[in-house]
């Protein structure tokens, strides 16, 4: 071949992260574009359950080998993103005995490891369990951290080669006689890592072929080119709670249905779902309802849920696919299963190939699907490597080290900043200057953020995900103002006033799922902190026009009356009869 | 048989101290039933009356001035402009350590983020700081001490105008302090001028060290702005000397939580009660209440009671004042369905739907930061028909509704002036 192939991979969620890794391990030349952060779209907006396989071994057991094989490949490769709790299927007295022995040889078809416990065996693992839960199935299931894990698999795709350019929307498709030969982008801001406040740039990024890995977007991306492509976006709502009611991933057995499942994660619990199709993936109603739902219906499993408190709600939109002529009118019937589209086969448009559907478990399989076709397309041969090849983070992870001693951290701060960092722990955490806590409640400290600033640039948003600062139970109250500080050495302050108000602005939008009881305590706390104490509603220096200085109190005489050096022991004493002045 | 007084004070912030304080020096025997620590801890030590009135983005230059643009069902209207003057001339008097009523002015005050906001009274500590003097300034912030960035609030300070030249320094706190040290550490450091090991392994004063590590980065500053960590006990001496040794002016800037300027002037109004004769008991949360004759019909209160590890342990008084702060001192409570106040159960008014509690925008017009009581001229609290809830309940400070004090900086100035007129009307109604 004349010269390395030239893919440009659109999105940057963790399909389009994986292809782009996957395709930069196997010596292709790759450029991923993302409009927003890194998992900006459905992957950074779902609950974070590693299946097991388990929740499909009853209606969809193809899905279900896939999910087994690639939870495995993931706890290897992927092991500081994944915690193994394992998962129950529980049933309740009013759940269908006859489903409840389907999933059981479900599980056992599919290779699926599974263990059948009793309701007091099963509240022994979990105490919160309702007492009238009959019996469960213990499975493989697991948490993974979306962001992590994607971040991860970009920073490998870095390493092997590739540009990764976030926050740059595609404008259009390039193509030349039904031939795809690139994508114009619109940059926020100057190529490389987000600066807030500059110019933005249009680029016509040139590729011999272009993945679109766009999900929900993927139609809109298909419009450009006039090829079809009928995503069907389902939403689904997800509740965080401030705590661990569980350790276990709680699934309810039974067919299907809304509220079924409670993910523990980090210092949370995520629950979940609805599944309702929606027309547009970026505009659509979040109701109260779903909340409550939540809540109500998951109570069923866990009583403490219903007094506990909710932090905030996030919805997500699956990119639901199914070939044209299937034609279900329920989302949940839709298949998970993922679709190559090939549109020179398909619409005789080349140069470009659609990867639709799917799910998160196994987006490295579906990469290494994506991977295999474009190396036929150009004949190159060399073998997928990315199930093999641990994540940056990963390489030689061990959580057993003594950390308080290691970099002068209390111990549990040591304990976090090293599971969320893995082999990257020493790189990152070993510096010189003092490492205080940033963010209080998820434990992370000055260098964490410093090396996310490293990685991601100005976008606090982007310091937010790779990091869980702010993502605890002040939900940034304390801590915001501070992660603005710690952009000051490398941005100029409107750059940091941006980024700070932007997440702000995000970590408020999720929280007023939740203002009830204590989280509404805790809004009008962080509001009086960042209205009261910080003037920041008010923020003059955002205010149009200047502020008449001259008409507000220059101080009392005291302290403006005397002269420069004497008047310095004066201003807070002997200016009293009684007690000194302060 | 339950402890008999005049007059019961509910809460123990700003709002509850100056109801107690209003109604001993009125001559009524008061005692002051507070639960936790007040939420004086979580606030800046700054003393807002009015920063801006509702339509505005500009700074208000004259609180006073303002209040009557008011709505009508805000607090400040219902105890006029001179019931907060005379309030305020309370405050000041018992707050010694306090600046600002040399003038109807307000101040504008920077901030720990950099931002400068409006407000009436400031501690002395932070008096060489206002933004409308023009003498140059340095902020010195310490590396460990992530709450003040001090390049950034220097920045910040720059961007939103202000007449004078502000640079930002950040240096090590002298004294090798942990990184998560609590600020109460580096207060006490200052306070004791405790022996403290250089860079250089020479071992010296704190104070002085401190000052010599700042000495290299004054070029010129005319003041200098610290983080409000300068002392605990006596800060003054604290600032003293470093302004002595530094020979320029030295300021604190006001911090979010644990805020020492909050603390230290919860300890002052806590010395005035003392004096006032006020009877103090806390730590235990006021639970319920036994009404003068029969529940459901209850005109009157006869008692409150205290749970005590599970005893009840009742509190009579002719007259009680509510002041158990609002939704962040849980004067105001909720759950998914309701807005409650939950002492007495006063009706709290609210949208039945949880979703019209709030804004959209973070900074928007929330419901949720209005609630509370509505009260009478008397500022006895409403129920839903616009009677009194009780003919001897009077409410004060964050507990009442229908004002945003976020928005309008006019937290404690609220809870000043409706605690000074509950606290001196059931006084007046003991008499």
């Amino acid at each position: 071949m004349a010269s390395t192939p030239h893919i440009v991979v659109l999105g940057g969620g963790s399909t389009g992260a994986g292809v782009t890794r996957d395709l930069a391990m196997r010596g292709f030349d790759v450029t991923l574009v993302e409009q927003g952060n890194l998992t900006h779209g459905t992957t950074g907006r779902m609950h974070g359950l590693l299946h097991s396989g388990g929740r499909y071994a009853v209606s969809d057991q193809s899905s279900a080998r896939e999910c087994i094989e690639e939870n495995r490949v993931l706890r290897d490769i992927a092991s500081h993103c994944v915690e193994e709790t394992g998962g129950l299927f529980v049933k309740r007295p009013e759940d269908d005995e006859a489903y409840f022995q389907e999933k059981l040889e479900g599980c056992e078809a599919c290779g699926i490891p599974a263990e059948v416990l009793s309701g007091a065996e099963a509240r022994a693992m979990e105490p919160h369990l309702a007492e009238d839960i009959d019996k469960a199935i213990w499975v493989p299931d697991g948490a993974v951290d979306p962001f992590r894990l994607v971040v991860a698999n970009a920073a490998s795709a870095v390493e092997h080669g590739a540009r990764v350019e976030t926050h740059s929307e595609v404008t259009d498709l390039l193509v030349e006689d039904g031939d795809v030969v690139g994508v114009e982008v619109e940059h926020a801001s100057g190529p490389g890592l987000r600066v807030h406040g500059t110019e933005g740039g249009r680029e016509e990024i040139r590729a011999d072929h272009v993945v679109n890995a766009t999900g929900a977007w993927a139609g809109q991306i298909g419009d450009m080119a006039g090829v079809d492509i009928e995503v069907r976006p389902s939403k689904g709502v997800m509740t965080i709670m401030n705590v661990r009611q569980v350790d276990t991933v709680i699934n309810r057995c039974r067919p299907k249905g809304d509220a079924d499942i409670v993910v523990p994660h980090e210092t949370t619990a995520i629950l979940g779902t609805t599944d309702e199709e929606v027309d547009d993936p970026e505009d659509y109603p979040e109701e109260r309802w779903e909340v409550d739902m939540m809540i109500d219906t998951l109570s069923e499993l866990i009583p403490a849920l219903e007094g506990a408190r909710t932090i905030r709600s996030f919805w997500g939109v699956r990119p639901l696919y199914e070939p044209p002529d299937v034609g279900s009118t329920d989302p949940t019937d839709i298949t998970r299963d993922f679709f190559l589209l090939d549109h020179d086969d398909r619409d005789d448009l080349s140069g470009m190939t659609s990867i639709v559907g799917g799910k998160f478990t196994t987006y490295r399989m579906m990469a290494e699907g994506i991977s295999d076709h474009v190396c036929d397309r150009f004949g190159v041969d060399a073998a997928c490597r990315t199930a093999d090849v641990p994540l940056p983070g990963s390489e030689d992870f061990s959580v057993l080290r003594d950390y308080m001693d290691e970099f002068g951290l209390q111990s549990p701060i040591g304990r976090r900043s090293v599971e969320r960092l893995g082999s990257r722990a020493d790189e990152v955490l070993d510096t010189d200057g003092p490492n205080p806590v940033v963010c209080n409640c998820e434990a992370v400290t000055h260098a964490e953020v410093q090396d996310a600033i490293e990685g991601s640039g100005s976008d606090l948003n982007a310091v937010r995900i790779r990091t869980r600062a702010t993502m605890g139970n002040c939900q940034g109250g304390f801590c915001a103002h501070r992660l603005a500080g710690e952009l000051q050495d490398s941005y100029d302050e409107p750059t940091v006033r941006e980024a700070w108000d932007e997440l702000l602005q995000e970590r408020w939008k999720g929280q007023r799922h939740a203002l009830w009881g204590q989280q509404l305590s805790q809004a009008m706390l962080n509001y009086a902190l960042h209205a009261t104490t910080q003037n920041r509603d008010r923020d003059p220096a955002d205010a149009p026009g200047s502020v008449d200085f001259a008409a507000f109190d220059a101080g009392p005489a005291d302290a403006v009356d005397h002269g420069d050096t004497d008047r310095a022991g004066d201003t807070g004493v002997a200016t009293d009869g009684g007690r000194d002045g302060d | 048989m339950a402890i008999e007084s005049e007059v019961v004070v509910v809460g123990g912030g700003l709002a509850g101290g100056f109801a107690a304080l209003a109604a001993a020096r009125e001559g009524a025997d008061v005692r002051l039933l507070s639960y936790k620590q007040s939420t004086l801890a979580q606030a800046s030590g700054l003393v807002d009356v009015l920063g801006y009135t509702p339509d505005s983005d500009r700074p208000a230059a004259d609180p006073f001035e303002a209040i009557p643009s008011l709505a009508e069902e805000h607090p400040y209207r219902t105890v006029g402009v001179d019931g907060v003057r005379e309030a305020m001339a309370v405050f000041d008097e018992v707050a010694d350590r306090y600046r600002g009523a040399h003038t109807d002015r307000n101040a504008l005050l920077p901030t720990h983020g950099g931002t400068i906001k409006p407000t009436a009274r400031y501690p002395a500590g932070a008096a060489a700081g206002v933004a409308s003097d023009e003498r140059d300034a340095l902020l010195v912030g310490f590396e460990a001490l992530v709450d003040f960035d001090a390049p950034h609030a220097a920045a910040h300070l720059e961007a939103a105008g202000v007449p004078f030249d502000v640079s930002g320094a950040t240096i090590a706190f002298p004294g090798g302090l942990a990184a998560d040290a609590k600020v109460t550490r580096y207060a006490k450091l200052l306070d004791e001028d405790a022996p403290v090991e250089t860079g250089t392994g020479a071992t010296r004063r704190a104070r002085s060290a401190l000052a010599s590590a700042v000495q290299p980065h004054l070029d010129g500053a005319e003041r200098v702005g610290f983080p409000a960590v300068l002392g605990d006990d006596d800060p003054a001496a604290v600032r003293e000397s470093l302004e002595t040794q530094l020979g320029v002016p030295v300021f604190e800037v006001p911090m979010g939580p644990p805020s020492l300027p909050g603390l230290r002037l919860e300890d002052d109004l806590y010395a005035a009660l003392d004096a006032a004769g006020v009877s103090m008991e806390t730590g235990n949360p006021v639970v319920d209440y036994e009404p003068d004759g029969e529940r459901g019909s209850e005109g009157r209160i006869a008692s409150v009671s205290i749970d005590r590890n599970g005893a009840s342990i009742p509190f009579a008084a002719d007259q009680f004042v509510l002041a158990t702060g609002g939704l962040v001192g849980k004067g105001i409570g909720s759950d998914r369905e309701r807005v409650e106040e939950p002492v007495f159960d006063c009706h709290v008014p609210h949208a039945t739907d949880r979703y019209e509690w709030f804004d959209t925008d973070a900074f928007g017009d929330h419901d949720f930061a209005r609630f509370g009581l509505p009260t009478d001229d008397d500022l006895r609290p409403l129920d839903a028909r616009g009677g009194a809830e009780f003919e001897n309940l009077r409410a004060a400070g964050s507990v009442l509704g229908g004002y945003d004090f976020a928005a309008e900086k006019s937290g404690s100035g609220v809870s000043i002036a409706t605690g000074h007129a509950a606290g001196a009307a059931a006084a007046e109604a003991v008499r």
